[in-house]
């Protein structure tokens, strides 16, 4: 004969146990759910590419202290700034690689941001257009730049002379490191002044 | 009396070569040149591939062209004879006092070859009596320039590779004399391979000479004002 406090206890057990499995299938159930919603979003196109466009870079070389101009064509933003970036960094590209003519490492990431913004003159009144371009270069760029009068003034001028191409309002350009002045790029190039581009002008042109 | 005045007239012949021997030189401007090695003491500027600092190899260099300027009787006035250091401001105080005749500064690097001679990017100004500090050699690009032409002839004449170009460096923008920045980078084959380095001592004695024998040819040219 079974006890009936055994019998109470047997039923309390079997309707917990129930319990518990329904809301284990329960839970099952959304995660389950969560997981489908989850793939849902996951992107199924590819993301837009902007069309490639004609664009010039001015690359350095310190063979014979020259600057030449280069067409290529890249795919660049629309919004003025990020495109300077994107122009800056593709240069900045030429030179960190192996057979660079102009060798500094860092590359792309060398450049943390390009402003462009309305230019100002003490002397000469400017037109109204005239932009001012200044280049935020990252610390680690201006840690790592060969040090050298010819190399220091080939890489301000070439940025300038490429800013200058693709950039016609842009007539000064001045230059900051980590967001802060700095006296020169690596103990030569003056970074405190403010440079005009018409004295970067290309000594001429080659292909790719 | 005839013989008394005769005697004048033939003692005053006799005394005016004497006295012209004894009379001071006419003064002559002395000709000073500023030799400026760059960086020192805690800035050691670039790094050779030899692993020496750039500002020992320029303190040879200066070492070697002030020696050899002194010998051809060229006042040379340095901005250090040390390991000191010494800020852009201050070397530009140093040659602005020396009222040189010309100031060159002195550099070498890893890249590119040869000798690369850098006169000021400043636009030329006319010569005022008070001249803004950052921009004063701003006055003398012309003869600058001009001292860049007779470095050029020489270096290139010692069958050296010479580069031409403007740069904005701190220091030389506020010299107000002829001044022109020389870089000696190292000397390269026709396959860019490194033939000389930039602190060898006869390449740099190489280089040396070749540009005391510009400044004694730009000592020769007439001055303009």
């Amino acid at each position: 004969m079974i006890p009936r406090y055994q019998k109470v206890l047997f039923v309390l057990l079997l309707a917990a146990s129930l319990a518990m499995a329904g809301i284990l299938w329960h839970l099952r159930n959304r995660a389950h759910q969560r997981m489908l919603a989850g793939e849902d979003s996951a992107p199924t196109q590819a993301p837009e590419v902007e069309p490639a466009e004609q664009a010039t870079l001015v690359a350095a070389n310190d063979a014979d202290g020259s600057l030449l101009a280069q067409e290529r064509s890249l795919p660049l933003p629309e919004d003025p700034g990020t495109r300077a970036r994107v122009l800056l960094g593709k240069l900045l590209d030429l030179y960190a690689s192996p057979d660079s003519a102009h060798p500094v490492p860092g590359g792309a990431a060398g450049i943390a941001q390009v402003f462009l913004l309305p230019a100002q003159s003490a002397q000469d009144p400017l037109p109204a257009d005239t932009e001012l371009a200044v280049v935020n270069l990252t610390g680690s760029f201006a840690a790592n730049h060969p040090s050298g009068i010819e190399t220091e003034t080939l890489t301000v001028l070439s940025i300038c002379a490429t800013l200058r191409a693709n950039f016609p309002h842009v007539a000064q350009v001045r230059f900051l490191v980590d967001g802060q002045m700095r006296p020169t790029l690596a103990g030569h190039a003056d970074l405190t002044r403010t440079y005009l581009t018409v004295n970067a002008v290309p000594t001429g042109a080659s292909n790719p | 009396m005839r013989w008394i005045r005769w005697a004048l007239i033939g003692a005053t012949l006799v005394a005016l070569p004497i006295l012209a021997q004894n009379a001071p030189p006419a003064p002559s401007t002395r000709f000073v040149a500023v030799l400026d090695p760059a960086h020192g003491g805690t800035d050691g500027g670039g790094r050779l591939s030899s692993g020496q600092l750039e500002k020992t190899a320029t303190l040879a260099l200066s070492v070697r062209l002030r020696s050899l300027l002194n010998a051809r009787g060229i006042s040379v006035v340095t901005t250090r004879e040390s390991d000191a250091t010494l800020d852009s401001d201050r070397r530009a105080t140093l040659a602005n006092h020396a009222k040189a005749q010309l100031c060159l500064s002195l550099h070498v690097s890893e890249s590119g070859s040869g000798v690369h001679l850098f006169v000021s990017s400043l636009a030329p100004a006319p010569e005022v009596q008070f001249l803004p500090w950052k921009t004063a050699q701003a006055a003398w690009i012309t003869r600058s320039l001009a001292l860049a032409g007779a470095l050029n002839s020489a270096v290139a004449h010692a069958g050296l590779n010479v580069t031409l170009g403007r740069t904005a460096l701190p220091g030389l923008d506020s010299m107000t004399c002829p001044a022109v920045a020389v870089e000696l980078a190292p000397e390269r084959a026709s396959d860019g391979s490194v033939v000389a380095e930039p602190d060898d001592a006869s390449y740099q004695a190489k280089a040396a000479t070749a540009l005391a024998a510009a400044v004694l040819e730009f000592r020769s040219e007439p001055r303009q004002p």
